[in-house]
């Protein structure tokens, strides 16, 4: 476990490389006279400066969340140590590998973010209303969620990722993802696959991964998230990642916790099964 | 009209033929439920976001690998909703079309009211070889008029696939920026200009 004290000390060596890191990349993409390849390689370098665990501001949520977990919190002030992720009651290690699930007791198919909402309320009796209002962090604002997440998923860091396909219930929403993920609306035309339905394409400088089908970029976005993003200065989940793609395809925001969010989770899961979990990431 | 892609419409109806699309696997209606209930918050006017019109609803089902008969259904469909300037202009002015293919704002929920939209070429394609930011889900449009020998009847044609690419090629990955309203007539003259015009960077 990562003591607070190394997460604070670590912050300040974080911002340097951070902000050299920006540098960086700032005069590639303004330069004309670079040319592609020098652009990605500084990409790279960039990358490879910031993918530093010690330097990770990700790690202060993780610890922020470890406090939430067992604060007693809501009108029944307990916390939340008895809520059961799907390895059982309180059981955090390898619980976030295996999200989304079935949860029998639910009778719902849910992702970490919509099962911690639920703990909450049965649980806790929280008013969730807030948080599904606003959930996730901005200027000035923190967000439980992002905290709590952060802490859950680092508990299974270092292990591979196992999509949940036993139950029916599991099966028909994993084919209600596939079909959102091909699914094209709005002005744009676009669906998921428009960007992430064939190997190796870029959006600008951006490497896409591919989720169409099992692989290796798969794994390697899937096993990133939650991450911190340098460019947000906020460490954002998956319910963020996909709120954000839904904004960049024109669609309306998708309700945080909600069956598409979640469905298209796990079908992206699906196709990144075995890859390492190593969280909270840190990217642009 | 004639046109230089109906060579590359071939080739795509060939590919459409060999490689029939898997198909959807799960009931349209339990689909469209999850669409309903997990976008609720939608700005006035958007209610149209969530449905899918005929060419959008075959694409998705078919995984954009339609039938022959559906790919003819859904060019004849767009190309009448294809509209060519009333002057006969199609090539504007390339430094405006310059702004409109590196905008990649509009019609985003976090874009103010208002906000202009733009083209956003650069997300997917190469333009001006100077660009280094350019993406590659799209072919490499770099010196992209001179290859057509700047010809008014490639001008035109290019002005009608950026209008409604479907109108060209059924289930193309590429926006109908015309027929969806996204871009505006003038704006679709500037890009074509920036392609077309000998003096745009994008043919140097």
């Amino acid at each position: 476990m990562r003591s607070k004290a190394i997460g604070v000390a670590f912050l300040g060596v974080a911002a340097i490389a951070l902000s050299l890191g920006l540098t960086g990349l700032g005069s590639a993409q303004d330069g004309v006279n670079s040319n592609s390849s020098t652009s990605a390689a500084e990409i790279e370098r960039y990358r490879k400066m910031i993918d530093d665990p010690m330097a990770n501001p990700g790690f202060l949520n993780v610890d922020r969340g470890e406090a939430l977990w067992s604060e007693a919190r809501g009108e029944k002030n307990v916390s939340l140590e008895t809520c059961d992720l799907g390895e059982g009651p309180g059981v955090l290690d390898g619980a976030y590998a295996k999200l989304p699930r079935y949860f029998k007791d639910a009778d719902q198919v849910m992702d970490l973010e919509q099962r911690l909402l639920w703990c909450m309320e049965k649980i806790q009796a929280f008013d969730t209303k807030p948080i599904r209002a606003k959930p996730f962090s901005g200027p000035g604002r923190g967000s439980d969620m992002e905290d709590l997440v952060a802490f859950i998923a680092n508990k299974s860091s270092g292990m591979k990722i196992e999509a949940q396909l036993a139950y029916p219930k599991e099966k028909e929403l994993y084919e209600i993802g596939e079909a959102l993920f091909f699914r094209r609306s709005a002005v744009m035309d676009f669906s998921c696959a428009t960007c992430h339905g064939a190997a190796n394409k870029r959006i600008r400088t951006t490497d896409l991964p591919q989720f169409d089908v099992p692989n290796k970029s798969a794994q390697a976005s899937m096993g990133s998230w939650p991450t911190y993003r340098v460019s947000q200065s906020a460490t954002r989940t998956m319910q963020h990642r996909l709120w954000d793609c839904y904004r960049q395809m024109r669609m309306p925001a998708p309700g945080y916790g909600s069956e598409a969010v979640t469905a298209i989770t796990l079908y992206l899961n699906k196709s990144a099964e075995g890859g390492e979990l190593k969280v909270p990431s840190i990217k642009r | 009209m004639k046109t230089p892609f109906i060579a590359l419409t071939a080739i795509a109806l060939a590919t459409s033929a060999s490689a029939a699309g898997e198909g959807p696997t799960v009931d349209a209606a339990r689909v469209d439920k999850t669409v309903a209930s997990s976008f609720t918050n939608l700005p006035e006017g958007w209610d149209d976001r969530l449905k899918q019109d005929e060419a959008q609803r075959i694409c998705s089902e078919t995984r954009n690998q339609p039938s022959e008969a559906q790919a003819e259904k859904i060019v004849e469909a767009e190309k009448s909703k294809v509209q060519m300037p009333a002057d006969g202009k199609v090539v504007g002015d390339w430094k405006a079309g310059e702004k409109v293919a590196q905008n990649g704002r509009g019609f985003q929920f976090s874009d103010p009211a208002g906000t202009e939209a733009g083209g956003n070429c650069y997300a997917c394609h190469q333009l001006d070889p100077k660009e280094t930011s350019y993406g590659t889900l799209g072919p490499s449009l770099k010196g992209y008029g001179k290859a057509f020998k700047f010809s008014e009847e490639a001008a035109k044609a290019t002005y009608a696939k950026i209008y409604d690419a479907q109108a060209v090629l059924a289930c193309s990955n590429m926006p109908r920026f015309g027929s969806n309203h996204v871009l505006t007539e003038k704006q679709i003259k500037d890009v074509t200009a920036y392609l077309f015009d000998p003096q745009s960077p994008v043919n140097k």
